[in-house]
């Protein structure tokens, strides 16, 4: 009960938002930022009560839905799951503290927040495989209309291609479904998508391989895996900037969890088979989008492309197929929508005042804005993973995890590690060092109180998690572990 | 000698059954009533007129629940009751009722009497019930004769209602219908006829008997078949028999487009589904890939046409056309996968809410349109360029008309996936997996022009020319109201629905 009230709380926010008069938007505002708060309340009693050291699925609610489908309305959370669920319900409301003052149209705005932030969160618990679907299909029409209507000059372009790319690949991942649901079918006579009775039956290896490759052009584009990045560029940039932070923050681990909780536990076998395309492929990304990022003027798409290069480590350590990989991965996943999202908020609030994004215009910034320059040089070296920030734990443990696949992989995607360290760092020297050459850097202000609210969480998450990174990495383990296994279990 | 020998014998009479058709009979009644009315007492209020066609609507839907658990097979296998005819005369009455509150609703205020003339004239009423008889009766037709009869009776009428107005377009549009019309009708009745020289009957049961004849070489009979399919796949829109469909749709008054769109549709895959599902499904090995090849290029063919059309309503005609092919996959699915019955079934019935609907926004909008449009002129305001900005200025019917859009993409939960949810599975189940990838990229490539829409209406700054007041548009309200309930309630509750369908995958006769 407690799960399913906090997966729909942001929705009734939403709908609630619908009855406010449009005049009102402060009304709309504090009614929108609330109910993400209650949703974040939900999750976090839903922590509480979350039993550490179970590998199985808790807190969970079953009910029949569409019975003559064998549609079950199934969800539930795990070490997995929980600790996205808490990114997804912590950066929805600073997402909204953020959007403040964007006066257009702030009711439209927050109520599609919500939605988004239903939507994902659904992605998360479903433990029916068309649940699962039909939260992952949700999550695009919010996010289409953000990036759409609310973004960039371009953002026309850059919405449509994201939901054609993406609707692609959901469809794909539907005819996989419904195969899986029919091999269910022919086997034991009863519709099921069922998670565990999905996962439970026997798959040749052959089918495996196809059905894993319907589930990837779906987890792939959404991820986004090189080469199947193309469309985030456009959205990342194009987007309002608050948005940005969930879709890079919270959207772009819907596809990497689709890899660790379907596409591994399923198909085994071919996930086995398929390791080495899969270890190549995050790379290749992590190394691509490096050097991408490395020559990009403006922040934002520089951003963006580290976003993608980053997520590399997260396939990696997924792909890694073992404890120290998947754990990492997970806990990277949370890293990096802290961090991310981190960048994002600063490139936002600089925008707010400045009006530009490119690099080269700004310039000796921490001399106008010295709180600002500290915050977000704790940002950038969680980013580079700095030991004692969040981002180092992941990136390590995924390393590690790499390792003892192949070595190979390991020591290539370490490079990446280097490259992320020059762009981010050299993109911090060329904006916050240095001195004020021009006026309109003088009169940048520093922080005000909204930005601090919005921003010191993150930072404390992004040092606490740093360094006791324990509590999270034991809610972990026993579910990554369970994967693990599943994963080595060999069919007859 | 023998024929002739065989001509003196007495015809046998089929014995009158006249409950199994008692809302046929209603509804052909109610038609003759409102004709009278029409003729009779010209100065008759549209809203009177539309209360009597609901109320001949409510009578035969009455009857429809009294014969809710008839099965039988009436007037000696002519007519059969079963689950396709009684899921068909839901929907297609629903589909004529919605229509009648689209037609009530005239052009502008309804103190505007002329105006509201020049949209559909008060005879619309009256052959709003004969097509709808025609398309309930076609939707039962077990024989070939009753098939074409049935066809006749609601293709004569429609090809009145798409010319109903003064204006050039609809005049061209039906006078294309009907030729295309009449020459898709010689073809049926010319399979018919090959059909019965190959098995010596019309009546369905009988040539099933005769398909599975193993001492025939069944030359003649696939020569009928596929007559028979032509006729069919025009009625139906398809591929390449839909030429007709994106003008006939654009020329036509909207509320007889919408029920064209939803009506012709439902009656044409029931009869499609009993025909070769049913009555052939012994001879699936011959049919199969010609209809599936069909389904093909009616997908891809359709969603690709849509992409370019600059005009609604013409974009809606191309994406009726590619609709049209994922319902064929349903079909090319039916004769092994009894799913494929139920879930076309379910298919129409969905789609004939979302595509209603959309057709309704576009109703909505041409009230909107310059006052003082010439008779000849189109008039309407359906071209793209008029949705600019549509959903700021009119939220409400702009958030239904975004509805609609994505309910027709097919996205989740609303009730057009579940719809092609059901085809897939089908497909699926019936070994057809490679149409259900094509059924895929057609739909990612439909997505993209139906997000257009929204791109236009919500994305793009309002025109800056002043639009006509919109005035009060009860009927309409209403209709655009339930549609939309309609589309969503399907959506989250599909399970009553679904039940319901899967009775009719059993087909008699």
């Amino acid at each position: 009960m407690l799960l399913t009230a906090a997966l729909f709380a942001p929705l009734a926010g939403a709908v609630l938002l619908a009855a406010v008069p449009a005049a009102r938007q402060q009304a709309a505002r504090w009614l929108a930022l609330a109910a993400s708060l209650v949703a974040l309340a939900l999750a976090v009693a839903l922590a509480v009560r979350f039993r550490a050291g179970e590998a199985g699925f808790q807190l969970g609610v079953t009910a029949d839905w569409v019975p003559s489908f064998g549609v079950r309305y199934r969800v539930g959370v795990d070490g997995v799951s929980l600790p996205l669920v808490l990114l997804t319900t912590v950066l929805t409301p600073l997402a909204i503290a953020g959007s403040w003052r964007s006066a257009e149209r702030p009711r439209g705005y927050l109520a599609l927040l919500l939605v988004l932030e239903t939507a994902m969160l659904g992605v998360f618990v479903s433990l029916d495989l068309f649940l699962f679907y039909v939260f992952w299909e949700a999550v695009l029409v919010p996010a289409y209309f953000l990036i759409g209507s609310y973004g960039g000059q371009r953002r026309v372009y850059a919405a449509v291609k994201f939901f054609i790319y993406t609707l692609a690949g959901g469809l794909l991942m539907l005819v996989g479904i419904i195969a899986l649901f029919y091999l269910h079918q022919k086997a034991t006579g009863t519709p099921s998508f069922d998670y565990d009775a999905l996962r439970d039956l026997d798959k040749a290896p052959a089918t495996q391989r196809w059905l894993f490759a319907a589930f990837f052009a779906a987890f792939a584009i959404k991820t986004p895996v090189w080469p199947f990045h193309t469309w985030l560029p456009d959205a990342y940039t194009e987007a309002p900037t608050t948005t940005t932070v969930l879709l890079a923050g919270v959207m772009s681990k819907l596809g990497v969890y689709g890899f660790l909780r379907f596409s591994l536990p399923l198909f085994p076998d071919a996930a086995r088979d398929l390791q080495p395309l899969l270890l190549t492929l995050a790379v290749i990304g992590i190394l691509y989008c490096a050097l991408v990022a490395a020559v990009q003027r403006d922040f934002k798409t520089l951003v963006a492309y580290s976003s993608v290069s980053h997520l590399g480590f997260i396939v990696l350590g997924v792909f890694a197929l073992n404890l120290q990989g998947l754990q990492g991965g997970v806990f990277y996943m949370v890293a990096h929508g802290l961090l991310i999202g981190g960048l994002f908020f600063v490139t936002g609030m600089l925008e707010e005042r400045r009006g530009t994004r490119r690099i080269d215009e700004f310039g000796g910034l921490q001399r106008s804005a010295p709180r600002m320059a500290g915050i977000m040089l704790v940002i950038t070296l969680g980013a580079v993973a700095l030991p004692g920030l969040v981002g180092f734990v992941g990136e390590f443990l995924t390393l590690l995890g790499a390792f003892l696949a192949n070595r190979a992989y390991a020591v290539l995607a370490a490079a990446g590690v280097i490259l992320g360290a020059v762009y981010l760092l050299w993109a911090y020297q060329r904006m916050w060092h240095g001195t004020l050459e021009r006026d309109e850097n003088r009169a940048v202000g520093d922080l005000t109180g909204r930005e601090w609210a919005v921003l010191a969480p993150l930072v404390a998450a992004i040092v606490v998690l740093g360094l006791f990174p324990r509590p999270l990495l034991e809610r972990v383990e026993p579910s990554a572990q369970r994967v693990v296994e599943q994963t080595r279990q060999l069919s007859p | 000698m023998h024929l002739l020998a065989q001509a003196a014998e007495p015809i046998p009479v089929p014995r009158v059954d006249w409950r199994a058709i008692a809302p046929e009979l209603a509804l052909a009644g109610a038609g003759v009533v409102l004709l009278l009315v029409v003729t009779f007492w010209p100065g008759a209020r549209r809203g009177l007129l539309a209360g009597l066609t609901l109320a001949g609507l409510a009578v035969a839907a009455g009857l429809t629940a009294w014969n809710w658990d008839l099965a039988r097979v009436a007037f000696d296998g002519a007519v059969s009751l079963d689950g396709i005819t009684r899921y068909a005369r839901v929907v297609l009455l629903a589909v004529g009722a919605l229509a009648t509150l689209m037609a009530a609703q005239g052009r502008r205020t309804d103190t505007d009497e002329e105006s509201a003339e020049e949209e559909a004239p008060p005879e619309i009423f009256p052959l709003l019930l004969f097509a709808l008889t025609g398309m309930v009766l076609l939707a039962a037709a077990s024989d070939l004769l009753v098939v074409f009869i049935a066809l006749e009776i609601l293709s004569l009428s429609l090809y009145v209602m798409a010319g109903e107005t003064r204006r050039r377009a609809a005049q061209e549009a039906a006078m294309k219908y009907f030729l295309l019309g009449a020459f898709s009708s010689a073809f049926l009745l010319y399979g018919i006829a090959l059909c019965y020289g190959a098995t010596g009957t019309t009546n369905l049961l009988g040539i099933a008997r005769a398909s599975i004849d193993p001492t025939d070489d069944g030359t003649l009979l696939l020569a009928g078949i596929g007559l028979l399919a032509v006729g069919f796949l025009f009625k139906v829109a398809a591929v390449p028999f839909h030429m007709w469909t994106p003008d006939v749709y654009q020329g036509a008054p909207t509320p007889v487009t919408a029920f064209m769109a939803a009506g012709t549709k439902a009656a044409g895959f029931a009869v499609f589904l009993r025909v070769f599902a049913g009555a052939l499904g012994g001879m699936v090995v011959s049919w199969r890939p010609v209809i599936a090849a069909v389904a093909v290029v009616t997908m891809l063919v359709g969603a690709a046409l849509a992409v370019v059309q600059t005009d609604l309503k013409r974009m809606l005609a191309y994406s009726s056309i590619s609709h049209a092919g994922y319902l064929l996959v349903g079909v090319a699915a039916a004769a092994t996968v009894p799913a494929g019955i139920s879930a076309s079934m379910f298919y129409l019935l969905a789609y004939a809410f979302m595509v209603m609907g959309a057709f309704m926004v576009v109703q909505y909008a041409s009230r909107l349109g310059p006052p003082d449009t010439e008779p000849g002129e189109i008039g309407e305001r359906s071209s793209l360029d008029d949705y600019r900005g549509f959903a700021r200025r009119h939220p409400w019917v702009g958030a239904l008309l975004a509805l609609f859009m994505l309910a027709l993409t097919g996205i989740p939960p609303l009730s057009g996936f579940w719809a092609k949810y059901y085809v897939f599975l089908a497909g699926i189940e019936a070994g057809l997996t490679w149409l259900v990838v094509v059924a895929v990229v057609s739909s990612v490539i439909s997505a993209f022009f139906y997000l257009r829409v929204l791109v236009v209406a919500y994305l793009q700054e309002p025109a800056a020319e002043a639009e006509a007041a919109a005035g009060r548009a009860p009927a309409l309200g209403l209709a655009l109201g339930l549609a939309g309930v309609l589309t969503v309630a399907i959506g989250l509750a599909p399970e009553v629905l679904v039940d319901a369908a899967r009775t009719a995958e059993r087909i008699l006769g």
